[in-house]
């Protein structure tokens, strides 16, 4: 009974943590989408979040979700410029130049936090830090029910943009095809940059969301949840959103299960496990219509 | 020629440093459906490319309804009003015939005759109404046509310029989709159709140009060059 509790327990677990997963993971998505690249600064995003977050708490004592309100904005137009000044530059070229682009745009991201910050692993603490809710018996901890309820109207939010308005149409539009797009008067230049700063929003507000539960360091964390993010949209398919979401679940559960279960040190080689057990036997993603390269 | 809807002056066009248009000049009027055609790789899709923004001119003009365009790009020139049907036709392809023909009408001006144009668009062509709900990748090669020159149409254009639309069409799609573009043509649409097609596009056209290597060698009205030795030899095989 007892054994039954735990891992109820730690399945939602899994599923809030996962959440956030998604939300990275629809980020890199999107980007991916819409403008055929990979973004290998997406993690570097995420940890940019973080590090808001813990500016905001040191010098205002905001708590995170306040840090989210002025992060989100600010995450979204530094997207729009990085993609305006350094992506379209090169988009148009062979795919190496913007992944290379977005590989020194990692670099600098690291390493400017790692000159501001210093090396030692930062993270906020919150006075719900250890606070639990008791949901139909299974304890859920504060924190990461108020990621799971951030993720949720992300998601919703995002779902209502990309589907109900004409932005929204317009951003399915070129990623289907951008050249058609263009034909029917869609400036797919400024289409990209909006949904770059979208990744980006995305990116931060997990590291915000994230920053309670974690220590975060300026160049690795970047590179595990740029891992991450890749894990869960492959899972998915790349390019799709909904299967982001699955696939953000399904690392987060299996995460979770399998620091609990088995040894917790190892809980980042669970998620990469499942990841080429997946590619091995479905190597198209879980979801997976195959990609077209454009 | 006061009331030539496009006009292209003396132009070189070229990818790189690779000129493949030498001084190509070319008008269509109000009213007119102008043929523009020559064999594989003699730059008539470099034209349009040209013509609808996607690159620029090396040297001489393009003007467009009165005003040179400079520096325009596809969506500006959509905003102009010069619908593009491309090659390959470029649909989105997980979307419904419907949701094509809606972002087709994507332009505020458009969207305000959005109802408007799609009555226009589904008497000219009556079967899109039947697979309005089918995705557009899933139809076969000349209900894509179908739907790529429908939804050109949605813009409400001043002029809609077309890449082999009959490209890799079976002989029965082929006449349907010309059929439609003479339709298209007989609401006073000026049309500059590209084609590969010679035979077909003199039989709909007023006018063709006819382009060699990236030089235009013949131009005249479609019913005199029908008889002309040099296209019957060439393009007709008689
Ligand atoms: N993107 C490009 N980059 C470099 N060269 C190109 C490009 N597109 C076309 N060309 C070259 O320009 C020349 C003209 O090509 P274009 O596509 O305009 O011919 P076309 O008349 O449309 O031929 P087709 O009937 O085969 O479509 C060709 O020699 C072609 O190889
Ligand atoms: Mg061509």
């Amino acid at each position: 009974m007892a054994g039954l509790d735990i891992f109820l327990q730690n399945v939602a677990n899994g599923v809030l943590i996962g959440g956030v997963y998604a939300l990275i993971g629809i980020g890199l998505t999107l980007v991916f989408g819409v403008m055929r690249t990979i973004n290998f600064a997406h993690g570097d995003f995420v940890v940019l979040g973080m590090y808001s977050a813990v500016l905001f708490n040191a010098l205002l004592g905001w708590d995170p979700y306040l840090s989210l309100l002025l992060a989100m904005p600010i995450g979204f137009f530094a997207g729009v410029i990085v993609e305006r000044f350094i992506l379209s530059r090169v988009i148009d070229a062979p795919p190496e130049s913007a992944l290379l682009a977005t590989l020194g745009i990692s670099l600098i991201i690291g390493n400017t936090i790692l000159l501001t910050f210093g090396g030692e692993p930062r993270s906020v603490q919150v006075s719900y830090a250890s606070s639990t809710l008791s949901i139909a018996g299974v304890n859920v901890s504060m924190v990461l029910l108020l990621a799971g309820i951030a993720t949720v109207i992300m998601i919703g939010a995002l779902y209502t943009l990309l589907n109900r308005t004409e932005v929204g149409r317009a951003i399915r539009g070129t990623a289907e095809n951008r050249l058609g797009a263009e034909l029917v008067g869609i400036d797919t230049r400024r289409i990209h940059s909006i949904v770059f700063g979208l990744g980006v929003m995305l990116a931060v507000m997990a590291g915000v969301t994230l920053i309670p539960l974690l220590f975060a360091t300026p160049t690795n964390t970047g590179a595990v949840f740029t891992l991450k993010a890749f894990v869960v949209t492959v899972l998915g398919g790349l390019g799709n959103v909904g299967a982001a979401i699955a696939g953000g679940i399904l690392l987060g559960v299996v995460e979770v299960l399998g620091a609990s279960y088995f040894m917790s040190e190892y809980r980042e080689a669970y998620g990469l496990i499942a990841f080429l057990l997946i590619l091995l036997f479905r190597p198209e993603g879980l979801f997976g219509r195959t990609v077209k390269r454009v | 020629m006061g009331q030539a809807i496009l006009q292209v002056d003396n132009v070189d066009l070229g990818y790189g440093t690779l000129k493949v248009v030498f001084g190509a000049s070319l008008h269509v009027s109000r009213g007119e459906l102008v043929g523009l055609v020559g064999g594989n790789g003699s730059g008539k899709s470099t034209i349009l490319r040209a013509i609808s923004g996607m690159i620029a001119p090396w040297s001489g003009r393009i003007m467009f309804d009165g005003e040179e365009v400079k520096g325009a790009r596809p969506h500006q020139m959509a905003r102009k009003g010069l619908a593009h049907v491309p090659m390959g036709r470029q649909l989105f392809p997980n979307m419904s015939v419907r949701e094509n023909l809606m972002l087709g009408a994507f332009l505020p001006e458009a969207k305000a005759a959005r109802d408007e144009n799609m009555a226009k668009v589904e008497t000219l062509f009556p079967d899109l109404v039947r697979y309005a709900n089918a995705m557009a990748g899933q139809l076969s090669g000349g209900q894509q046509q179908m739907v790529a020159i429908a939804r050109a149409l949605m813009l409400g254009p001043k002029m809609l310029i077309m890449d082999e639309p009959s490209l890799g069409l079976s002989p029965l799609f082929v006449k349907e989709v010309m059929a439609a573009i003479r339709r298209v043509a007989e609401t006073g649409l000026p049309i500059l159709l590209v084609e590969q097609n010679v035979k077909q596009v003199l039989a709909v056209s007023h006018r063709v140009y006819v382009l060699e290597n990236g030089r235009q060698v013949l131009d005249g009205p479609s019913k005199e060059l029908q008889g002309h030795p040099m296209i019957r030899k060439a393009y007709l095989g008689l």
